[in-house]
């Protein structure tokens, strides 16, 4: 995926991301999360787009950042708030074009 | 909402494909639901028809899901089972509604989640499970350029390390806790299924740049907000490696939360069944993971038994037992070659996070003599993820027994746990 800034001082883009079996290149379509534009292919979880951010999806209950960790619905860590709905388990659910992502 | 069907398979792996397509082959009503975003489970997850065959276990993703589009078998993607409200029935919960869902015969699926142990530094970011980052790049995330040490223990490791070196990352090293004899041992041992050495292989072909260690495991992970490196030990000395992602998995756990709700009787971590595939519950069939880590040829075939017996063909489910056999033994022969190794009991330290929804640290747990005083006292295990995780560790940590499940098994919505069951009357059950 790519991530298209919104701020000039964000990190800059990562590569086009090409998980070849998900990508097809005409199925690229942006979400958003925190503000940031992030481009996906089509397949995309939700959970790989903020990853590819760099950015936390939670803090705990001590306030540490917490990101994905199993990858399959188990574990919880990847909560963030989807289009005003919190604690989505992120890495079970599929990107959609001007889904909007917020993290802790 | 509320629909009644013949059959229900929970969980759309290989298994539950399997047993969803059998059944609505012969006509029955079968409703194949599961959690993620689409069928195929994990190891299927994000594969599609016009690349599949370029990946490991396409063709079998192929054949299955194009017997399953064939029926009219309806699919549910993105519903959990919460809860039994009645009997013959579930309770659904999606992101958006909750069903009821009626069945005659129900088909268990749910197949397995990584064990994870806990070490100083397992939570930072960039730390993920083995199978987890090997999900998360199948859900597309990108591991280009990304510098990755994988480690824990299982089949998988070399499989994982495989794909994401085929995916572009740089595999700094498999880091294997098993000792070497044991798992020549256990190669050897698999004269009987020559397919898994092949595919062995072929993974190890795919990651030669890689050093594969056995003997070897992760002490600690560090970096300041994120991952920065991690520290791997051959029991004499350790080193330090730079990196992005740590991968780290310590094999599967069968997910039992539905079948321990359900009543099926467990024994030695897995559900019993009969060569029919069904449980000590009339009605409810357990395949796959849940009868034994065997991976997806087991799962396939155990699928089509419980798919064929659930639609009452018992002949053509029993002449399919017999096939069974050498890969129920595999199952066996792999919890004993990747049986996790004492020192893995003493990577935590008294501040380690064990359980990561609580915050519940090392030392706190050392105080408690049981799953249930833990709880009780620190709050471990009854965070979001309802001690899945933590669960887990603690069985191998302290050698804590963990039997009661409550509904309901996932988070729900407090309108959810409420719903009254709304069965309609007109559905005759058998």
């Amino acid at each position: 995926m790519r991530i298209r800034s919104s701020h000039a001082d964000n990190c800059g883009p990562t590569s086009l991301s090409r998980m070849e079996q998900n990508s097809n290149m005409s199925d690229l379509f942006s979400i958003d999360v925190n503000g940031r534009q992030v481009e996906v292919a089509e397949g995309t979880s939700v959970a790989a787009a903020i990853m590819a951010t760099h950015q936390a999806c939670r803090l705990s209950v001590r306030g540490e950042p917490r990101a994905p960790l199993c990858g399959m619905g188990i574990c919880m860590e990847c909560r963030a708030t989807v289009d005003g709905k919190p604690h989505r388990r992120t890495c079970q659910l599929l990107c959609v074009p001007g889904m909007e992502v917020v993290t802790e | 909402m509320n629909s009644a069907f013949d059959v229900v398979v929970v969980g759309a792996g290989p298994g539950g494909i399997a047993a969803a397509a059998v059944a609505a082959e012969a006509g029955a009503r079968v409703c194949l639901l599961d959690d993620n975003g689409r069928p195929g489970g994990q190891i299927w997850r994000g594969y599609r028809s016009e690349t599949a065959p370029k990946y490991p276990h396409g063709r079998e993703f192929l054949k299955w899901t194009s017997r399953l589009h064939r029926t009219d078998c309806d699919i549910w993607s993105g519903w959990r089972a919460t809860d039994q409200p009645a009997a013959h029935c579930l309770r659904l919960e999606s992101d958006e509604e909750t069903r009821d869902i009626q069945f005659r015969s129900l088909v268990v699926a749910t197949g397995a989640r990584e064990r994870f142990l806990p070490f100083p530094g397992w939570t930072l970011p960039g730390v993920t499970g083995a199978g987890g980052l090997q999900a998360l790049v199948k859900s597309g995330l990108d591991p280009r350029g990304k510098r990755v040490v994988v480690a824990g223990t299982g089949p998988l490791l070399l499989a994982i390390a495989a794909g994401l070196a085929g995916a572009g990352a740089e595999i700094l090293g498999i880091y294997e806790q098993a000792p070497r004899s044991r798992l020549l041992t256990f190669g050897l041992s698999l004269a009987a299924l020559p397919q898994k050495l092949i595919e062995g292989a072929g993974y190890r072909r795919k990651t030669l740049r890689a050093p594969y260690r056995t003997n070897c495991w992760i002490t600690r992970a560090e970096g300041s907000t994120r991952l920065e490196s991690v520290t791997v030990t051959n029991g004499r000395r350790q080193w330090t490696l730079a990196c992005e992602w740590l991968a780290c998995g310590f094999h599967l756990v069968p997910n039992l939360e539905l079948p321990r709700l359900l009543g099926c009787r467990i024994a030695d971590g897995y559900v019993s069944v009969d060569a029919l595939q069904q449980s000590s519950i009339a009605a409810v069939a357990c395949i796959g993971e849940l009868t034994g880590i065997g991976g997806m040829d087991k799962a396939l075939l155990e699928g089509q038994i419980a798919g064929l017996a659930a639609v009452g063909r018992q002949s053509a489910a029993d002449a399919l037992a017999s096939r069974l056999i050498p890969m129920q033994r595999f199952a066996r022969k792999l919890d004993r070659a990747f049986a996790l190794r004492d020192e893995l009991k003493t990577l935590a330290a008294p501040d380690t996070v064990v359980c990561r929804c609580e915050d519940t640290d090392y030392s706190e747990l050392m105080e408690c003599s049981s799953w249930r005083e833990a709880k009780l006292h620190t709050r471990c295990g009854m965070g979001a993820c309802q001690g899945r995780v933590c669960g887990a560790a603690t069985e191998f940590l302290f050698g804590w027994q963990h039997s009661g499940v409550r509904p309901p098994v996932f988070p729900s919505s407090v309108s959810t746990v409420a719903a009254k069951a709304d069965l309609p009357d007109a559905i005759p059950l058998s």
